[in-house]
């Protein structure tokens, strides 16, 4: 980031901890950026004549002599059409060995759209996943985060959703992604001929952890700037969040604050909405959709971290490895998108709802079933029924490599109702039954 | 007036070194190179004053100046807030300029240059109180009362009051003098601090009128009083949010005031879309025209997150004033409390259980002590009812925001992961959720005059079928299908069916999402009567087919206008379905 005329530089460190440290200055703006011994720094607090740096990539061997220099302005991205196709590292610079991008200078973090500027979300995204668009329709606006543990292969699953929806821009936030999966996304996209849509900001796990804090905010700034400027649909991956929150718990440790529940700063809901709901829906056409992953550990999902993002976030979708078939899924028990209910059966055939909460009603019965086998409980000529059921379903329907469009999902579940089950079981209303329910 | 410089800044808690008196609460203004942002003083120690500033504090510096008001933050009321959507500071987000919420950008809750017809109450002589009716002004359907200001004191002698007639509301409709004999001219606007109650009223009974809201598993399990307070505390995705849209849909209230406080913006703006395309079940028009929404969402500045609360609360008492019906409804009280918490662990104060403020408990039992039914001065009833939302940190009910309300609030509508996993909504667990407005005896007298007679007795019979459910239910979990006597699986589809079909409403079908009183009376009678049925059965094997056609022709049913002749048909299939297997 190139430094402007007009500096202020100080050179006398009253404090050092290990992410900030505090300088005597004075004319300094909250939340201004500066470089402290050349690392780049910003402003978390102001008191009389002392001002407090947090600076991104740690203070190791900051000295008390170290040079300060403000830059007079917050963290900014130059924002114009040359993103496309760039990867940029946390601070917005180019680390694909491409020039500097020309265009406005933005600051990151910026206010909030107006909420009667917004438009009430209603365009389906479509990725030919079950998962997603049978049993949790995704859409435009909306965010949802991956809850996963660790070991799934979430970026693989986020590539192949990012691939399959129509996005006209495809912006990657990475933070603390290892350097393989950094290069997975970047060859997967290549690959597929799409790298003029994709834009990146990747924070590494080789890069210094508190650096991530930009990630998000850069991510979105580009967003915005094609949503609203160029009226594009536009998807932003943000993976991994958790490593995010790490993040923004070491630096409000170090700055003393007092932790809540997990160590995790008493903001973090804030923290994080202001992140999520950056997603919107404009009524001239251009959005931007979350989609983003949050790690959990042990399947925890009341830790701090995946408890604030389902507060915030439209839904979750987790993954499953389904062992009738020994492939992963997206779990249709455990996922919920919320703003299915505004899409289906209105952007989709009128029985999609109906269909969807039957299937899911069917898939949990054969869920107890199983349960019941496990315990050594006798199976009803139902219980094998359903899970004879859950078995094709998962096969034909739900697996991740099945590419079909909402309408053949919906007649592939209509033969399988009508394969397992009496119509009474299946329960739909009159009205689909009698259009739907067919001898095959 | 005082004036300041801004000393010390730590993300939107700024503290100003003043040069005279300030009071706490006081609103001052920091010019941050000429654009003005709003604060409110919330401590003072010596010379400086800590405050919270209702915006972002990006690129503020010591040095900047400030202006201290002499005001508290004020809701500005009069004619014309039905219908609005505000942010938490009482700004017409219709009226800001862009696309963002420019900081600064304060607009005028009212329209001043908007006409009311002013239909004149007293006359030229009459002696008037505080909150005393003056005259009245037609707002939608809402006959909207002006009122003597509430922050006036004593009696005032009316001198002069404006003809029947089209004003403004700056114009003079009534001049009144004091007992010193100054004249006072009063316009259609009024001005309340928020943070403190409008108590213009005679007197404060205990509740005893049940509201309708259409959730069953509300009216005919767990009534709330109107002028009661309820909460509903749930795990995230658990359905707070969807029922309180469905209660802001179709409760039998005047008036709903929505306060969306901390939670999502696509949810409020779906309120935006709908409200004025939906119709009041009541009245047929827009249900937009009786709402105000009061919204700042979770991405706004968390300083004015807490107050959008009290504002809303604020607008609520002004019209309860006016003898309304009025609901109000916060979605999430957590994120309010999550507000005052960043702040107290910003001024650096001894932090309570899980960091929430000491004061925690006092702060929520003084808004709730807001609501209640009230009678004004001149006998007539007014309401506020209060339904909060609770988002408990991990789902543990055991947190301090939960445990503070469970003490203030009346109704405690707990909603459960499990009925949401197994898509049982609206979730609220009828087991651990109660009402204590059907211990008092005149909502118990109320019910069974208003409903039907012996409504309460019923209601238990039904609480009571849960229960017995749940325990067989547990037993057969434990003991295996075959290893309990056939009993325990007729008590379990009993509760099942009471569940399914009472409980269980489908908060997206136009007819199922809303049920009148009448119809909810008439179901649970019909549901009770087949509970009271002996059927025979072999074997426990007989029961699930037998129950899932009960169950299945009953829903239909419920997606039914009430009566019609499909309605009617499903009856008669279900009189045949019972006669298979009646024994008495
Ligand atoms: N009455 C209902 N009928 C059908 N579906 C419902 C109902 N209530 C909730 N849901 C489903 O549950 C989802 C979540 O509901 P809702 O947004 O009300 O949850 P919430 O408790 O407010 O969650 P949060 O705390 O995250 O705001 C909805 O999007 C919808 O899919
Ligand atoms: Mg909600």
């Amino acid at each position: 980031m190139a430094t402007m005329a007009f500096q202020k530089i100080y050179t006398k460190l009253t404090q050092i901890t290990k992410a900030t440290c505090a300088v005597k200055a004075t004319g300094v703006g909250y939340e201004e950026l500066a470089t402290v011994g050349g690392r780049l720094a910003q402003v978390v607090k102001i008191m009389d004549d002392t001002v407090t740096l947090q600076i991104f990539s740690g203070t190791e061997g900051i000295g008390t002599d170290a040079e300060v220099i403000f830059f007079g302005r917050p963290p900014s991205l130059k924002v114009s059409e040359q993103l496309a196709g760039r990867f940029f590292n946390a601070y917005g610079d180019p680390i694909d060995g491409g020039p500097q991008i020309e265009g406005k200078e933005v600051e990151i973090g910026g206010p909030s759209v107006n909420p009667v500027r917004r438009e009430d979300p209603s365009e389906l995204i479509a990725t030919g996943i079950a998962g997603i668009d049978l049993n949790n329709t995704l859409v435009t606006g909306q965010k949802i985060p991956f809850f996963a543990d660790p070991d799934q292969p979430y970026n693989q699953v986020m590539a192949t959703v990012a691939l399959r929806a129509k996005a006209d821009k495809i912006i990657l936030g990475g933070m603390g992604l290892s350097n393989d999966d950094y290069l997975y996304y970047k060859n997967t996209f290549e690959n597929a001929g799409v790298i003029d849509k994709i834009i990146s900001f990747v924070n590494t796990t080789d890069d210094p952890p508190v650096e991530r804090l930009l990630v998000p905010d850069m991510a979105l700034t580009a967003a915005e700037y094609f949503a609203i400027q160029k009226n594009e649909a536009v998807l932003v991956l943000l993976t991994d969040l958790t490593l995010y929150c790490d993040a923004l718990s070491i630096v409000s440790n170090r700055m003393d604050e007092i932790p809540s529940k997990d160590s995790m700063p008493g903001s973090l809901y804030s923290d994080l909405a202001k992140i999520y709901e950056k997603a919107v829906q404009f009524p001239e056409g251009g959005s931007i959709t979350i989609i983003a992953v949050t790690t959990i550990s042990g399947g925890d999902i009341t830790h701090a971290i995946p408890d604030n993002t389902g507060y915030i976030t439209e839904g979750q979708l987790y993954l499953r490895r389904d062992t009738d078939i020994g492939k992963v899924v997206i779990d249709p028990a455990r996922s919920l998108s919320r703003l299915k209910t505004k899409v289906m059966g209105k952007r989709t055939r009128a029985d999609h709802p109906h269909v969807m909460s039957a299937s899911v009603r069917l898939n949990a019965d054969a869920s107890n079933a199983k349960t019941k086998m496990e315990n050594g409980f006798d199976l009803s000529d139902y219980d094998q029924r359903a899970m004879d059921f859950a078995r094709d379903y998962a096969e034909q329907i739900l697996a991740i490599d099945v590419n079909i469009d909402t309408e053949q999902m919906l007649d592939t579940t209509w033969a399988l109702f009508h394969k397992y089950f009496t119509p009474e079981e299946v329960a739909i209303r009159d009205e689909f039954m009698q259009l739907y329910w067919k001898e095959a | 007036m005082t004036k300041g410089t801004v000393k010390g800044i730590i993300s939107n808690m700024v503290q100003v070194e003043v040069d005279g008196p300030v009071f706490q609460n006081e609103i001052c203004y920091i010019d941050l190179d000429g654009t003005k942002l709003m604060a409110e003083v919330i401590k003072v120690t010596g010379n400086t004053a800590y405050t919270q500033v209702f915006e972002s504090t990006r690129g503020l510096r010591v040095g900047d100046t400030v202006e201290f008001t002499q005001r508290m933050l004020e809701v500005k009321l009069g004619p014309g807030m039905l219908s609005k959507n505000y942010d938490g500071l009482q700004d017409d987000l219709n009226k800001m300029r862009g696309l963002y919420l420019e900081r600064g950008d304060y607009t005028d809750p009212l329209d001043e240059d908007s006409v009311w017809e002013f239909d004149p109450i007293v006359k030229a002589g009459d002696e008037v109180l505080p909150g005393d009716w003056l005259g009245a002004v037609q707002e939608n359907w809402i006959n909207h009362k002006i009122m003597v200001p509430f922050n006036l004191e004593g009696k005032f002698r009316v001198k002069n009051v404006a003809a029947k007639g089209s004003y403004k509301i700056t114009d003079t409709i009534v001049t009144v003098t004091d007992a010193e004999g100054n004249d006072l001219e009063l316009n259609m606007i009024q001005y309340w601090p928020v943070k403190l109650p409008i108590r213009a009223y005679q007197s404060k009974p205990r509740p005893f009128k049940v509201m309708e809201t259409g959730i069953r598993t509300i009216d005919t399990l767990n009534p709330i009083a109107e002028g009661g307070t309820g909460f509903t505390p749930g795990p995230f995705g658990t359905g707070k949010t969807v029922l309180q849209h469905n209660i802001s849909q179709n409760a039998e209230a005047d008036l709903i005031i929505v306060a969306a406080c901390g939670e999502r913006a696509n949810e409020v703006v779906e309120l935006f879309t709908e409200f004025p395309e939906l119709d009041d079940p009541r009245t047929g028009r827009k249900l937009m025209e009786r709402t105000i929404i009061i919204c700042n969402t979770s991405n706004m500045p968390v300083a004015a997150r807490e107050a959008s609360v009290y504002t809303a609360m604020s607008i609520a008492e002004y019209y309860r004033s006016m003898g309304l019906k009025v609901l109000l409804l916060a979605d999430s009280t957590s994120r309010w409390a999550q507000a005052l918490r960043e702040m107290s662990n910003r001024m650096e104060e001894l932090p309570g259980p899980d960091a929430y403020p000491m004061d925690l408990p006092a702060i929520i039992s003084n808004f709730y002590s807001r609501a209640g039914y009230v009678y004004l001065n001149n006998g007539t009833p007014g309401s506020i009812t209060f339904i909060g939302a609770v988002s408990p940190a991990g789902g543990n009910l055991k947190e301090p925001v939960t445990e503070s309300t469970k003490k203030s609030a009346r109704c405690f509508y707990s909603l459960s992961q499990d009925r949401a996993d197994s898509k049982r909504y609206p979730a609220v667990d009828p087991i651990d959720s109660y009402s204590k407005y059907l211990e008092y005896d005149e909502v118990r007298q109320y019910l069974d005059d208003n409903i039907a007679p012996g409504w309460v007795d019923n209601v238990m019979k039904a609480k009571d079928i849960l229960l017995r459910g749940k325990e067989a239910k547990d037993q057969i979990n434990i003991l295996g299908d075959d290893g309990v006597p056939l009993d325990y699986h007729t008590r379990f589809w009993r509760s099942e069916l009471l569940d399914r079909i009472i409980l269980v409403q489908d908060g997206f079908d136009p007819v199922d999402k809303s049920t009148p009183i009448q119809r909810q009376a008439y179901m649970l009678k019909m549901i009770l009567n087949i509970c009271e049925t002996e059927f025979s059965f072999d074997n426990f094997e007989e029961l699930q087919p037998y129950f899932t056609r009960l169950i299945n022709t009953l829903v239909q049913m419920n997606y039914q206008p009430f009566e019609n002749e499909e309605f009617n048909n499903y009856k008669t299939q279900l009189e045949n379905i019972i006669e298979e297997r009646r024994v008495n």
